[in-house]
């Protein structure tokens, strides 16, 4: 696994009754990769990466995560696996009852004790929001945030506990041209600074060409092509031309 | 063709909900339970709840007791007032009311914040932070109903009672302390006991069904409109149901 893919998704198909969202799909994401996978809206893209942390079962394939095949790891293990997978979701999932302190506090819940908490908790959600910009807002509920800072914390909360993978469902959907930006250079940011491998869902081709290395177009629940950006962006196939004009 | 889909549809629903209810007293005997979270619960669901709960039972021992005296006293037999109030309130009307506004204040706000929770993805961004949503959000509300819902019961049989004492005083007098000789002369164990045990029932029963219907939330906004209406439609007639067959037990134990 050391020189290995963290994530291996081998042959993976998974149907909603007559809708066949992923057919054989195969992917591997390489220790320190940014992967986007491009694909039109309701092509699968989303449903791939929560079969990823098995919140949605999938019907055959197998998908390893670190080493692991994450269909056959109990509840605890699989517990175990998620805190070093972060999840940034399309809505950012924000706990609106809570604060950002305990958004991001919440995490640390099942993988520190009351003493760890007690001592450490202070000190890195405040390094998580410095990361994103947004020390300031530690009190504030998510509900007085705009949509780019909900963004930001959300990335926060997903840093708070180190993950090795993180998969981002649309980063910059719902935000304008600007925001959509910054939040593409803090994906490459903090991929940098941790040396994290991240898979982006995406349908946003400027914050592909920001962040990925490289790029899976997924067309009829299969990966229809697989390459570098500029390479993709250059070809003549006039099903991968959709994408790019 | 329609009907079967109906009772498979019912039938599924049913089976889910045993399901949810079999996972609740798994997790519920799981190490590291919730606690802060748990006495969160408490306080929304009883404290919160005893204004609504209070004022109710007052005036449902007033009007009980107004209702029921032109009846007695054609009959010669308004002395019996107290006794009859006192034993209807607490054998019957206070548990049952009390659910039915909890089923309608706690119910439904459980559908609906569970049911947003689930559609905003919150659920999901818990399950994924490796934090077991179904201990945090399902076990401490589930029990904090059950728990609380008796102690709302109690509180209502008692403010009840002082509603009673107003309304018998409206037309006649009756001082303090006859008033309450004849309710506890009238009252015993067997009528607190039973009413107080199927309250336990009630509060698991609402709470189970807010829980079930917030988790499976479905299709957005309207979803969570309707996880919150169904919680309380279904867990008022449970209530009903519930109290149904706690008559037919205490009956057959002969404690009526």
């Amino acid at each position: 696994m050391k020189n290995g893919p963290v994530i291996d998704v081998h042959n993976v198909h998974k149907s909603f009754g007559e809708n066949h969202v992923l057919r054989d799909f195969s992917m591997t994401l390489a220790p320190g990769e940014n992967l986007a996978i491009l694909g039109k809206s309701g092509s699968g893209k989303s449903v791939l990466i929560k079969c990823i942390v098995r919140l949605i079962p999938f019907d055959h394939g197998t998908i390893e995560v670190l080493g692991e095949d994450v269909n056959v790891l109990d509840l605890d293990a699989l517990d175990v696996l998620r805190a070093r997978v972060g999840f940034l979701f399309q809505s950012n999932a924000l706990y609106d009852s809570m604060t950002v302190r305990e958004n991001l506090e919440f995490s640390l819940r099942r993988h520190w004790n009351a003493d760890q908490r007690k001592k450490g908790a202070e000190a890195v959600v405040l390094e998580a929001l410095t990361d994103v910009g947004l020390p300031h807002t530690v009190n504030m509920m998510p509900v007085e945030l705009s949509g780019g800072m909900r963004k930001r914390i959300a990335l926060a909360r997903t840093l708070i506990l180190r993950p090795s993978i993180i998969l981002y469902d649309e980063p910059t959907t719902g935000l304008d041209p600007i925001t959509s930006r910054e939040i593409s250079h803090l994906i490459v940011n903090v991929q940098q600074k941790y040396n994290t491998a991240s898979v982006i869902i995406s349908h946003d081709i400027n914050c592909i060409n920001i962040t990925s290395n490289r790029v899976v177009i997924l067309i009829d629940g299969t990966g229809y092509a697989n390459d570098t950006y500029a390479n993709l962006r250059n070809s003549n196939d006039p099903r991968i031309k959709d994408f790019f004009d | 063709m329609a009907q079967d889909r109906t009772y498979t549809k019912f039938l599924n629903e049913l089976g889910d909900t045993t399901r949810f209810t079999l996972r609740f007293f798994r997790e519920l005997f799981k190490r590291n339970q919730e606690l802060e979270e748990f006495f969160r619960q408490c306080y929304w669901i009883g404290y919160k709840s005893l204004p609504l709960v209070g004022i109710t039972a007052l005036i449902m021992g007033l009007v009980l007791t107004i209702q029921s005296r032109p009846t007695l006293v054609e009959f010669g037999a308004q002395s019996l007032l107290p006794a009859m109030v006192s034993v209807s309130l607490v054998r019957e009307i206070s548990p049952v009311i009390t659910a039915l506004i909890c089923a309608g204040k706690i119910g439904s706000g459980i559908g609906a914040e569970l049911g947003s929770m689930r559609v905003t993805e919150q659920i999901d961004a818990m399950d994924v932070s490796g934090t077991n949503p179904f201990k945090y959000l399902v076990v401490t509300r589930v029990l904090a109903t059950t728990i609380m819902l008796p102690v709302l019961s109690n509180l209502s049989n008692a403010i009840g009672l002082y509603g009673a004492y107003l309304g018998v005083n409206i037309r006649g007098t009756v001082s303090w302390h006859l008033y309450w000789t004849q309710v506890f002369n009238a009252l015993s164990f067997g009528d607190v006991i039973p009413s107080l045990i199927k309250t336990f029932f009630f509060g698991f029963a609402i709470g189970i069904i807010g829980c079930y219907k917030g988790y499976h939330s479905s299709k957005g906004t309207e979803g969570v409109g309707r996880s919150a209406n169904s919680a309380v439609v279904v867990a008022s007639l449970l209530v009903f149901i519930i109290d149904l067959i706690a008559v037919q037990v205490t009956d057959l134990l002969g404690l009526t």
